[in-house]
């Protein structure tokens, strides 16, 4: 049995969603714990010396990496396994069968695309002019200058459209989380009751916690509570 | 108690063979009684197509006690019908009412092609236990049932995946066509035991690699076969699956 038989059979398939997944729940804690910082109302302070850190110090370049090959991983055998669990029922049913389960179990990949397009969008916002483009510096003193990314949130969030298209993509981050956290855990092969209880709930209220603290910070500079 | 009767129409799902197009043809059925199964109500419906000269509707059934796995049909939008937990031979007209459209499927999954009507080719589960659904014994006198201790909970997980009879409602179930409710009963029934000790590793690759090989679906977790399974088989068998496949096809050479 070679690792490429392992991970192209339907559970080894699984298994590369449920591995990246994890991985990229871990990414939401450290990307909502950062982004906190704009809550310090320090004018950006705090929030521009993390994300400088995070720019800067080679360990989160290097896992900055990792995320990117995990993302796209998990993007590219998510519409794979989509694509092909659809070609297995050639003739669908008269009445399909919704009872059984929720309805954002079956719909992973819509809610996926809708984060997809958020990050395509988020990554223009954010990302680009941050790596890319250039933003507008900051200076903290002693010739300490960082990327005044506070500035740049500040003007992204005046737009009342994206401030809805971020909260409305939190929604679908809370729903896929919902699934997917879960989810995760059994495809990696979690069966224990006692464990599984303690997943799924930690799973809900991940699944609430995180989009919520995302959806607050568009919010919180639309609305004026951070300045 | 009295018996009502009803009159009903059925919707079913016509086709001659694989090889050409089915389409959906509506029969009216008069004084069907409540306390009549539902594959009575099937039977005459087909006396009467019989006696007027007509083609009957095929389904399958055998046992009509609900334990051999063989009736099937997909009523109105869940396998085996309305009730929870219940087999189509076990589901009864009272579950329906009077004037009621009953909507009669196939089970669809590219794995179970049509072979007439509501009757369907489910030998890629034969397949897919001959691929390791089954333990090696010496051969001579049986062994005593007593002499191999088993742990009362894995005794216990071990008969309710057991429990599966095969009929393939999960797959019909699932929006990905998986079957993996199933296999994970058979792979679950022979892992929590020691009989199954000794082929335990490569039961799970062998039947995971025909699975795939039948053409099924990947499972997704969205828990539609557990829901609609007439005997009730946990959807933790297919996490202790994953577990399994994971521990085997990690240590397999």
């Amino acid at each position: 049995m070679t690792f490429k038989q392992m991970f192209t059979s339907s559970v080894g398939k699984k298994l590369v969603m449920a591995f990246t997944g994890i991985f990229l729940v871990l990414f939401l804690v450290v990307h909502a714990g950062l982004n906190a910082c704009i809550w310090a109302m320090d004018g950006g302070i705090t929030f521009n010396k993390a994300a400088h850190f995070m720019g800067s110090f080679i360990v989160p370049r290097i896992l900055e990496i990792g995320l990117f090959l995990g993302i796209f991983l998990h993007i590219i055998q998510g519409y794979m396994i989509t694509l092909e669990n659809r070609s297995k029922r050639k003739i669908g049913y008269e009445v399909n069968y919704s009872k059984g389960s929720k309805w954002y179990s079956r719909s992973m990949a819509i809610l996926g695309t809708i984060l997809l397009m958020f990050f395509i969008i988020h990554w223009k916002h954010f990302w680009i002019p941050s790596r890319i483009t250039g933003v507008e510096e900051m200076d903290l003193g002693n010739g300490f200058v960082v990327h005044n990314l506070y500035a740049v949130m500040q003007d992204t969030f005046q737009n009342q459209w994206v401030v809805l298209f971020y909260v409305i993509s939190c929604i679908a981050l809370a729903y896929h989380l919902a699934h997917g956290f879960q989810s995760a855990f059994k495809t990696i092969g979690v069966h224990n009751k006692r464990y599984h209880l303690m997943i799924s709930s930690i799973g809900y209220g991940f699944a609430i916690i995180i989009p919520l603290a995302f959806a607050m910070m568009p919010i919180s500079f639309y609305l004026h509570w951070v300045n | 108690m009295s018996q009502n009767t009803m009159n009903l129409k059925v919707k079913v799902w016509r086709q001659k063979n694989a090889n050409t197009a089915g389409a959906f043809v509506t029969y009216d059925v008069a004084g069907i009684s409540d306390e009549m199964s539902f594959l009575e109500m099937m039977d005459i419906l087909n006396e009467r197509l019989i006696t007027e000269g007509g083609d009957p509707v095929a389904f399958d059934h055998d046992c009509r006690e609900g334990i051999c796995g063989m009736c099937s049909m997909y009523i109105n939008g869940k396998p085996h019908g309305p009730w929870q937990a219940n087999t189509t031979c076990q589901l009864h007209m009272r579950a329906f009412k009077d004037g009621e459209t009953i909507v009669i499927e196939p089970w669809r999954a590219n794995s179970f092609p049509i072979v007439k009507d509501l009757t369907v080719d489910r030998s890629a589960f034969d397949r897919i236990i001959q691929a390791g659904g089954y333990i090696s014994v010496n051969t001579g006198n049986a062994v005593d049932g007593n002499s191999l201790p088993i742990e009362k909970q894995n005794a216990d997980d071990a008969f309710a995946a057991a429990m599966c009879i095969g009929c393939g409602a999960c797959v019909a179930a699932c929006k990905n066509s998986s079957a993996m409710l199933f296999l994970s009963a058979k792979v679950s029934h022979l892992a929590l035991l020691p009989q199954g000790a000794p082929e335990r590793k490569s039961r799970v690759l062998n039947m995971v690699a025909q699975m795939d090989k039948e053409g099924f679906g990947s499972c997704t977790n969205t828990g539609a076969c557990e829901a609609t399974c007439p005997k009730e088989i946990s959807i933790a068998n297919i996490a202790r699956l994953n577990k399994e496949y994971l521990g085997a096809s990690l240590s397999a050479e």
